[in-house]
This record gives C-alpha cells, structure tokens and sequence, in this order.
C-alpha cells in the first residue's frame, strides 16, 4: 500500500467503508442547494484541507463526490439536487446519518499563495469548494495580500452563503457578485463573471487565482486574469469529472492523462487548459 | 453633470484601455475629453438617441438597458470602474442601441465624440489603434454575451 492510500485509509481499516456522519445542521441555501453540518458518529475522517472533496453516501441510494464547503472543526459540505442520489443527501435532516468516504484529490494550497493577493473567482456551486479558501485566508489575513472575492450567480436568487457575504466584506475582503439574469429590485452588477475581473482590488502580478464553476467559465475567466497579468502559473481550477472510488482505482474520472479524483480536483491552469479543450475528453 | 476640469494626456496614459498607445495620440485625445461627475441616476443616453460621446470610467458603475414593453428598463448588463461606456458614437447611423444610467455616483472621462472622428480621419494611424481598442472591448463582450447565453449555472434538468 503506498503512503498516499494509507492515509486515506479509514477508521474501518478500507478506504471503500463509509465512515457514519450524523447531519447535524441543515440549511437551504437556494431552491436546489443544501449545506450539511455534519459531526462523526464515532471515529472521524482526516481532517479535509479545503479544495478536497468526499464521496457522501446516502444509505441504500448511492454515493456522490461532494466538495467540502467548510473544513476545521466544523465540517460542511454542500450539496445540489440534480440527480437521485443528491437529492437523497439533500434531504437528510438532522439526527439522520450519512457515510463518508476520503477526503480525496488534491486541494487549492493556500499556503503556497502566503503574502500575495488573492483573487478567488466563483460561477454558481463552484462557491462551495471556494468557501473554505474564503474563510481560512480571512482567519490569517494578515498573512495575505488584498483579497478578492468575484462571485457568478445565474439569477441572484441562487448566491449561496448569502449570511455570510458581509462578514466576509467586513473581515477584509472584497466582494463582487453580478448576476447572468437579475430579478426587480436587483442592484448588483449583471453580466458575465470575467466583467468583474478588471474591477477586483488587486495586483494582478501579484495575485493568486482560484477558480471554480463550469468548465467554460473557469476558461474564460482564467484568460481574463491571465490578460490582466496574473501569470498563467498562478491560476488553479478545479475541475469536475464522474469520480467513483476516489482513489485513483477505477478510472472512472480520467482526464486524459489525469485521474481527477487523485490529481485534481484542484488543477494548475496550465496543466488544465489544454485537457479541457479537447472535444468529449 | 458636473463637468470638473481638462484632462491630461498622462491621465489617459494611466488608464488600461489606453495602455500602449504613444504619447502624441493620447495627446491629440486628450484634447477632447474631460473630467466628469454624475450622480447615481444620471442618464446617460438613451437607446435610440444621438451618440456622440464616449466615456472612460473611473469609478463607479453603469447600468446598460433596454426598454421591453411590460418590463420596463431591463438591465442586460453592468459596466464597473475602467470599463468603457459606448461605441455607437463611432459607427455610422451614430445612434445608441442601448440606454446606459449610472447605479451610484460616477467619475469618468467623457471625450466628443465627433472631434475624436475628426481626428481619426486626419491620423489614420490613431483611428486604426482606437478601433482596434474598441474592437478588444467589443470581443470581450461579445464572448461573455455567447457563454452567458449558454445558461452555464442552469439546473442540469433545464437545459436537457
């Protein structure tokens, strides 16, 4: 066994066990989308750094990579309704269990990006994955630059985390969010995610992005940064593929050279771009 | 409007669209631009109305709208601090197919737009780098318009 997979092993002894997680806390963040507290029945899974990902089993229905949404010692993770399995996990209330499995892949680190600006780009879900970055950097601010915080919604009735957006403005950060369709009463930009990229009070020489959403989106929004002067070395995404095991065994999630659920989820820009315009890789 | 003074050619020189371009053409520019303030609310033009003016903001944000019958002014996008509000005034019929307001107070440049054709005409090499610049912003959202129309965020169920 290698030293990777021994340490994804869990307190069951197989890196395949779920380990049992009771929902503590749920709390609608859109229509579709639900963030899950979640404490350990009895022994716990290793602490996930933030950009990891964990497979959620919903007992008897399936299992699912999900991103964690908040990591340390409250563990979050937040989850879309799009299909039956995340519909399950969607609707676990609290005191109900669901198994996890990991963490997996590879995350943003943050540390590597002490003392630069950060600028943290997100379309839709892909906030999610973001939020632990989000949150850690403002715990350490002064350990960073400017921070920029540029959020893409579709309607503004899908924003998550929408309690927290003004703690994070008023612990240092700034916020953007601009809508692709605004409701009446909208007073926040509208347009496309890469119109706020001149806006974000930073060094773009300077900065590090992060970027998660849909692919296209990340593309775009990463030559934006790059146009800017953001060196291309310096922008990760995080990319999404059908990740089954985690662990790098079935194959399920390859990306051309890459096993998404082992070397990815987080990405260097560079190592990405050319995987993602191949066309059905 | 409050019109708050002239502008120099190494104002331009700072802001991102002019970056590049030699210090005699931001000279000639400037020679048509100054410094203005507007209150949120202000409207700039109106879609249909006469474009003769650009501008070059430098803070604040612009709403671009559209009138739909029943809907009133819909917002289909939003301009922040450096971008560039208007290009109607440099195509012939010199109409603007958008109506632009300001969402908060606004500082930007605003240049005359037919002293800048005159002095494309006289420098072709000046109009040639402007359009160019232009044909950039246009690109830009001209692309964010296509991936915005891909609906990217939408419910996996809706876009089967």
């Amino acid at each position: 066994m290698t030293s990777q997979m021994a340490r994804q092993v869990t307190p069951q002894g197989s890196p395949m066990a779920p380990v049992p997680y009771r929902v503590t806390r749920s709390r609608a963040e859109t229509a579709d989308t639900v963030t899950l507290t979640l404490e350990p029945v009895a022994a716990a899974i290793p602490e996930p750094a933030p950009g990891q990902f964990t497979m959620m089993y919903a007992f008897g229905v399936g299992e699912v990579p999900i991103s964690v949404s908040r990591t340390g010692p409250v563990l979050e993770q937040t989850v879309r309704a799009v299909g039956a399995v995340t519909r399950a996990v969607c609707g676990t209330r609290p005191g109900q269990v669901l198994g996890l499995r990991g963490p997996f892949g590879t995350g943003w680190e943050l540390d590597s990006a002490r003392g630069r600006d950060l600028v943290i780009a997100a379309g839709g879900i892909g906030l999610a994955p973001l939020r632990p970055v989000v949150l850690r950097a403002l715990a350490d601010r002064d350990a960073f630059g400017r921070i920029a915080v540029l959020i893409g919604v579709r309607t503004p009735d899908d924003l998550l985390f929408t309690g927290e957006l003004d703690e994070w403005r008023a612990r240092g950060a700034q916020v953007e969010v601009t809508a692709d369709r605004p409701a009446p009463g909208w007073t926040g930009h509208v347009g496309l995610i890469t119109s706020l990229a001149g806006a974000a009070d930073v060094d773009p020489a300077r900065a590090v992005a992060f970027v998660c959403g849909p692919e296209v989106m990340m593309r775009v929004t990463a030559e934006a940064f790059i146009g800017l002067g953001t060196p291309a070395a310096d922008v990760r995404l995080s990319l999404e593929r059908n990740m089954r095991c985690g662990l790098g065994w079935c194959g399920h999630c390859q990306l051309g050279p890459l096993l998404i659920c082992r070397d990815g989820p987080v990405v260097p820009y560079e190592r990405a771009v050319p995987l993602m315009t191949v066309r059905e890789l | 409007m409050e019109h708050t003074s002239g502008v120099t050619a190494d104002a331009l020189a700072e802001a991102r669209f002019f970056v590049g371009m030699p210090d005699a053409s931001l000279a000639a520019l400037a020679t048509t631009a100054e410094d203005v303030d507007v209150p949120a609310g202000h409207r700039f033009f109106d879609e249909g109305g006469s474009a003769q003016r650009f501008w070059l903001l430098r803070s604040g944000r612009v709403a671009l709208d559209l009138q739909v019958p029943g809907r009133g002014a819909v917002v289909v996008e939003t301009l922040p601090a450096s971008a560039v509000l208007g290009w109607s005034w440099l195509f012939s019929p010199h109409r603007w197919r958008f109506g632009a307001v300001a969402l908060e107070p606004v500082k930007a440049v605003q240049f005359d737009g037919p002293g800048v054709r005159e002095l494309c005409a006289a420098d072709p090499r000046l109009g040639h780098d402007l359009t160019l610049r232009f044909a950039a912003v246009m690109l830009d959202r001209l692309e964010a318009t296509r991936v915005r129309m891909l609906d990217l965020y939408a419910h996996p169920e809706d876009v089967r």
